[in-house]
C-alpha cells in the first residue's frame, strides 16, 4: 500500500449536541481494496460514512481524496468526486420508478428532458448486473419488498461509476442469492480498482469479502490491520474491549408438552398466506425462517390485527379469536407485542423523547382518569431503560439522537412495558451490533423462562439455531418444514428454505 | 393500461366523477351538448384552473402556497393596465404580467428555502402582501384591455380565427374540425402540455416529486433539493399569473377583491386533492389538478339548471365537496394491510 490513499481522514472530529461522535480519528483507505469497518453501536462508523460521503462536516480535521484536500458541501459533491453510499436507512424514493431511482442524479436525457426509454434501458442493464431481471423498471419502489429495494439501490450505486463505493449494512435485508451476487460484485470492482468499504455485523461476510479491517470503538479508531492479522476473538475484543464467550444464552432442555398460547389453524390472508397452521406454546421461543418474502412478515401482522380479511382459525389462550386491531391486540386477555422490522417508521416516533416513546403503549398504566401522573411515568421510563441498560444522556432527548442498537433497545423497553403474553418478533437485530444483539438474546430467553411465547422471524440463519426452541420454515405463504432440536441446522433450514423436500433434510 | 390505472387511481377516479357529473348536467340542460354552454363553461374554469395548476406544485413538495389566489389578483390588476395598445405593447403586457407572477413565486421560494419558514406561514404573510400591491395598483375596480383580444379569447377557435381574420376567417377547410373547441380550454390544457410536462422530465421536476416522498433520502442521493423547491414557488407564481391574466382579459377589468382572493386559494386546494395529489407531497400532478377543477365548476354549474334556493348553494358545495373528496379517497378501502393507510 505504497501509493495514495484515495480517500485519507486526518484528525478528524465531530460532535453532536456536545456529545463527541467522533474524536481524532485518522483513517485511510485505497483503491482496489475491500475495506471493512468494525464497532459497536454508536461507536461512530455511521457517522465515519456519513462525512466521508459529505453528509455530515466534521468539526474539525480534513479530508483528502486522492491526495488533494476536499471540502465537500454535500452528498452531491461527494458523488461528483466518486464517493458513492448505499446507506442502511434506504435512500430510495417510493413515490418513484425504479428507473426513476436508479438514475436519480444524472439521467440520461433528449433535447434536455429526461429520456424514459433510455433511462429504462439502462436501469434493465443495471439490474441485470445485479440479477435482478425480475424487478420490473416502471415498478413503484413502494410496491417493492425490502430486499428488492435493497437490490436497486445497490443498481443505483452501480449505475454512478463508483470510484469509492460504501456499503452500510447493505446486506442486512437480502436473502443468500442476493448476497452472493453483491460478493460477486465487490470481487470484479476490487479488480477495476475501486475501493469498497464495507460495514456489516456479520462477521462471516466480513471474512469472506474483505482484505483490510478497521476496528472503531467510542468514536476513536482503534487499529487498522490486514484480513488473517487478527482472530476472531481478537476482533471482537477490539470492538467491544471486553471478552465475549458465548454469543447465545443455553438453551433449556426440549420439552415435548407446553400448553398451547396461540394456534393457528389454515391461517390465511390476500396471496401472501396460503394456509398457515402451527402452534407457539407457552414460555417456547418459535423462529420463523425462510427467505425473504415468504409471508413471514404478513403472519406476523395478521396475529397484531394489522390485516382485514384474513380467513382461518386463530386461538389466543384459552378461547380467543384474532385481535382485529393492533389496540385489541395490546389490551386483549392475552396481550400480544410486535417488535416491528423497520424500527424508524412502525417501531418508534423519532422525534419524540426517550420517555415519550418508552410509554407510547402502556399509556393506560401510567395514567389515572385519563391524566398522565409524571411520578408513574418517570418510574415507568427509568424502570424501562434500567431493564434494558439503554445508553443514554437523558430520557428527555429526542430518540433519533441514539444509536440504532438503542434505539431497538427502546422498541423493546416500549412493549415490555404492557407485559405482554405473546411477543411476536420481525427481525429484532437486524442492522444492530453484536453486544446487542447478545442482550436481546438474553432478555428473550429470560422472558421465555418467565412463561412468555415469542414468535421470531430471522433473516440470519445463526439467530434461529442459536435461539429458537422450535423453527418453522416458510416458504410460498406455507409451513414447509418443522425442526426441534438438534434437527435445527443451517443445512436443514436452507433446504427447506428452498423447498428442497427430503434432499438435505 | 392496467398499470397506469393502479398508479393513477385517484386521477382514474376524479376522471369517471368528473364524466358522469358533466354528461348528465350536459342531458339536463336545455341547451346541452353546445359550443355556446361548452365555451360558457370553459370560461368559468380557466381562472380557477390555473390556479389549482400553481396550488399542485408546492403540494407535489409537501407544502401548501397560500398565496397563489393574491397573486392572481395581482397579475390580473397588472394585466387590467398593461393589455391596451398596438399588438406589440399587448404582447409586452402579458409577458410583464407573468413575469410579476412569476417573480412573486420566486420570492416565495427565496424566503421559503433561505429563510427556512414553514410554505404554509410564509405564503399566508406574502399572499396578504401581494393583496396590499393589488389594491394599491388598482384601487378601485376597472382598467381598459383589448376589445378584440377579449373576444378571441374568450369564444370558440372560429371566432379567434375570424376575429384575427386567419385560415380565412375560420373558414379554412383544415380548420374545421377544430372549430368548435373552446379557446379557454387550449389555453389552460396547451400551458400546461408546453410548460409542465417538460417540466415533469427534468432534474429539477423529478426533484420536486422526490422532496414530498421522501426528503431525506431525495437529500441523501444528492439531488438539487432548495432548486427545486425555488423552482416549485416560481412556477406556483407563474400559473397563478396565468391565471389573472386570464380573468383581466375575460373581465376587461382588474379588482383587488380580497375576499376573492380567499376563494380561489381555498378552491384551489379542493381541487388539487380532488385530482388525486396527495396533500403529503409526491404523488399527483398538474393536469389532475385541472381535472379537479372541472368537478368543482361542474358541481356549481348544476345550480343554475335546478331549482335551488341560492342561500342553499354553499351548504350544498360543502357537502357535495366532501363527498366527491370521500370518493376519491376511496382506495383506502381497499386497503388490507392496515398500516399501508399510515404510509
Amino acid at each position: 500500500m505504497q501509493n495514495v490513499p484515495i480517500v485519507e481522514l486526518s484528525d478528524v472530529a465531530i460532535s453532536f449536541a456536545g456529545v463527541k461522535a467522533l474524536a481524532g480519528v485518522d483513517f485511510a483507505c485505497h483503491a482496489g481494496s475491500t475495506h471493512a469497518i468494525l464497532g459497536e453501536n454508536g461507536a461512530g462508523k455511521s457517522t465515519l460514512i456519513k462525512i466521508i460521503s459529505g453528509v455530515l462536516k466534521p468539526d474539525t480535521g480534513t479530508i483528502a481524496v486522492n491526495g488533494s484536500k476536499v471540502g465537500f458541501s454535500g452528498p452531491a459533491d461527494a458523488a461528483d468526486a466518486g464517493i458513492v453510499c448505499m446507506f442502511q436507512e434506504l435512500s430510495l424514493i417510493p413515490d418513484l420508478s425504479v428507473a426513476d431511482n436508479v438514475s436519480i442524479l444524472r439521467p440520461p436525457r433528449r433535447f434536455g428532458l429526461i429520456d424514459r426509454r433510455a433511462q429504462i434501458a439502462r436501469t434493465e442493464e443495471l439490474l441485470a448486473r445485479v440479477r435482478c431481471e425480475d424487478v420490473d423498471p416502471r415498478a413503484m419502489v413502494r410496491d417493492l419488498s425490502l430486499s428488492r429495494r435493497q437490490m436497486v439501490e445497490v443498481a443505483k450505486a452501480l449505475g454512478r461509476d463508483p470510484k469509492v463505493l460504501i456499503l452500510d449494512e447493505a446486506t442486512s435485508a437480502l436473502t443468500q442469492r442476493d448476497v452472493e451476487t453483491i460478493y460477486g460484485l465487490l470481487d470484479e470492482l476490487r479488480a477495476d480498482g475501486v475501493c469498497s468499504l464495507f460495514i456489516s455485523h456479520r462477521m462471516h461476510e466480513v471474512e469472506a469479502l474483505c482484505d483490510r479491517l478497521s476496528v472503531f470503538r467510542n468514536g476513536q479508531h482503534v487499529e487498522t490491520f490486514a484480513k488473517g492479522e487478527r482472530s476472531d476473538a481478537e476482533i471482537v475484543r477490539l470492538m467491544i474491549g471486553r471478552d465475549v464467550t458465548a454469543k447465545f444464552p443455553p438453551k433449556p432442555p426440549i420439552r415435548a408438552e407446553r400448553a398451547p398460547a396461540v394456534r393457528l389453524d389454515d391461517l390465511r390472508w390476500e396471496d401472501r398466506l396460503k394456509g398457515v397452521s402451527l402452534t407457539l406454546g407457552k414460555g417456547e421461543i418459535l423462529g420463523i425462517g425462510g427467505l425473504d418474502g415468504q409471508g413471514q412478515k404478513e403472519l406476523l401482522l395478521a396475529l397484531f390485527g394489522v390485516l382485514k380479511g384474513t380467513k382461518g382459525t386463530v386461538t389466543v389462550g384459552d378461547g380467543d379469536g384474532l385481535a382485529t386491531s393492533p389496540h385489541r391486540a395490546k389490551t386483549g386477555k392475552n396481550r400480544i407485542a410486535l417488535i416491528p422490522d423497520d424500527r424508524k417508521t412502525e417501531g418508534l416516533m423519532l422525534s419524540l423523547s426517550i420517555a415519550d416513546n418508552i410509554v407510547a403503549a402502556a399509556l393506560d398504566k401510567v395514567a389515572s382518569g385519563g391524566v398522565i401522573d409524571p411520578g408513574r411515568l418517570d418510574a415507568a421510563v427509568r424502570d424501562g431503560i434500567a431493564r434494558l441498560q439503554i445508553k443514554a444522556g437523558s430520557p428527555a432527548h429526542a430518540v433519533r439522537t441514539l444509536s440504532g442498537g438503542n434505539q431497538q433497545k427502546v422498541v423493546l423497553a416500549k412493549w415490555l412495558m404492557i407485559a405482554p403474553d405473546v411477543i411476536l418478533m420481525n427481525d429484532p437485530t437486524r442492522g444492530i451490533d453484536v453486544g446487542t444483539k447478545q442482550e436481546i438474546f438474553r432478555m428473550m430467553r429470560t422472558l421465555a423462562d418467565e412463561g412468555k411465547s415469542i414468535l421470531f422471524y430471522s433473516s440470519d440463519y445463526a439467530e434461529l439455531i442459536g435461539c429458537a426452541d422450535r423453527v418453522i420454515v416458510l416458504y410460498d405463504g406455507r409451513v414447509v418444514s418443522e425442526l426441534t432440536g438438534e434437527a435445527i441446522t443451517e443445512e436443514a433450514i436452507v433446504a427447506a428454505s428452498l423447498n428442497l423436500k427430503g434432499e438435505v433434510a | 393500461m392496467t398499470r397506469w390505472i393502479a398508479q393513477n387511481r385517484g386521477f382514474a377516479a376524479a376522471l369517471v366523477l368528473f364524466a358522469a357529473l358533466y354528461f348528465s348536467y350536459h342531458l339536463m340542460h336545455p341547451r346541452g351538448f353546445s359550443t355556446a354552454v361548452l365555451v360558457q363553461n370553459a370560461n368559468e374554469l380557466v381562472a380557477i384552473g390555473f390556479v389549482a395548476m400553481a396550488q399542485t406544485v408546492p403540494v407535489l413538495l409537501g407544502g401548501l402556497d397560500l398565496s397563489v389566489g393574491a397573486v392572481m389578483t395581482l397579475a390580473a390588476c397588472v394585466a387590467s393596465w398593461l393589455l391596451d395598445g398596438t399588438p406589440a405593447q399587448i404582447a409586452l403586457g402579458m409577458i410583464a404580467t407573468l413575469a410579476v407572477g412569476a417573480g412573486f413565486g420566486l420570492m416565495n421560494g427565496l424566503i421559503v428555502v433561505y429563510g427556512r419558514l414553514q410554505p404554509i406561514i410564509a405564503t399566508l404573510a406574502t399572499g396578504a402582501i401581494a393583496i396590499g400591491l393589488a389594491l394599491l395598483i388598482r384601487p378601485n375596480p376597472g382598467g381598459n384591455v383589448d376589445g378584440d383580444l377579449n373576444w378571441a379569447l374568450t369564444n370558440s377557435v372560429y371566432d379567434f380565427a375570424e376575429t384575427y381574420g386567419f385560415a380565412r376567417g375560420g373558414d379554412a377547410a383544415w380548420l374545421q374540425p377544430f372549430v368548435n373547441i373552446p379557446v379557454p380550454l387550449i389555453l389552460l390544457f396547451g400551458t400546461a402540455c408546453l410548460v409542465w410536462l417538460p417540466f415533469k422530465r427534468t432534474v429539477t421536476g423529478r426533484t420536486i416529486y422526490a422532496i414530498g416522498s421522501a426528503e431525506g433520502a431525495a437529500y441523501a442521493s444528492g439531488l438539487p433539493i432548495d432548486r427545486a423547491r425555488i423552482a416549485a414557488f416560481t412556477l406556483a407564481g407563474f400559473f397563478a399569473a396565468c391565471g389573472g391574466l386570464y380573468l383581466a382579459i375575460q373581465t376587461s377589468t382588474g379588482n383587488a377583491d380580497v375576499v376573492q382572493a380567499g376563494a380561489y386559494t381555498l378552491n384551489s386546494i379542493a381541487a388539487v386533492v380532488l385530482g388525486g395529489t396527495a396533500l403529503l407531497g409526491g404523488t399527483g400532478g398538474v393536469i389532475a389538478s385541472i381535472l379537479g377543477a372541472m368537478i368543482l365548476r361542474a358541481v356549481s354549474f348544476y345550480f343554475r339548471i335546478l331549482d335551488i334556493d341560492p342561500l342553499l348553494q354553499p351548504l350544498i358545495e360543502g357537502i357535495v365537496l366532501l363527498t366527491a373528496v370521500s370518493a376519491v379517497a376511496f382506495r383506502t378501502f381497499g386497503v388490507k394491510n392496515q398500516l399501508e393507510l399510515f404510509r
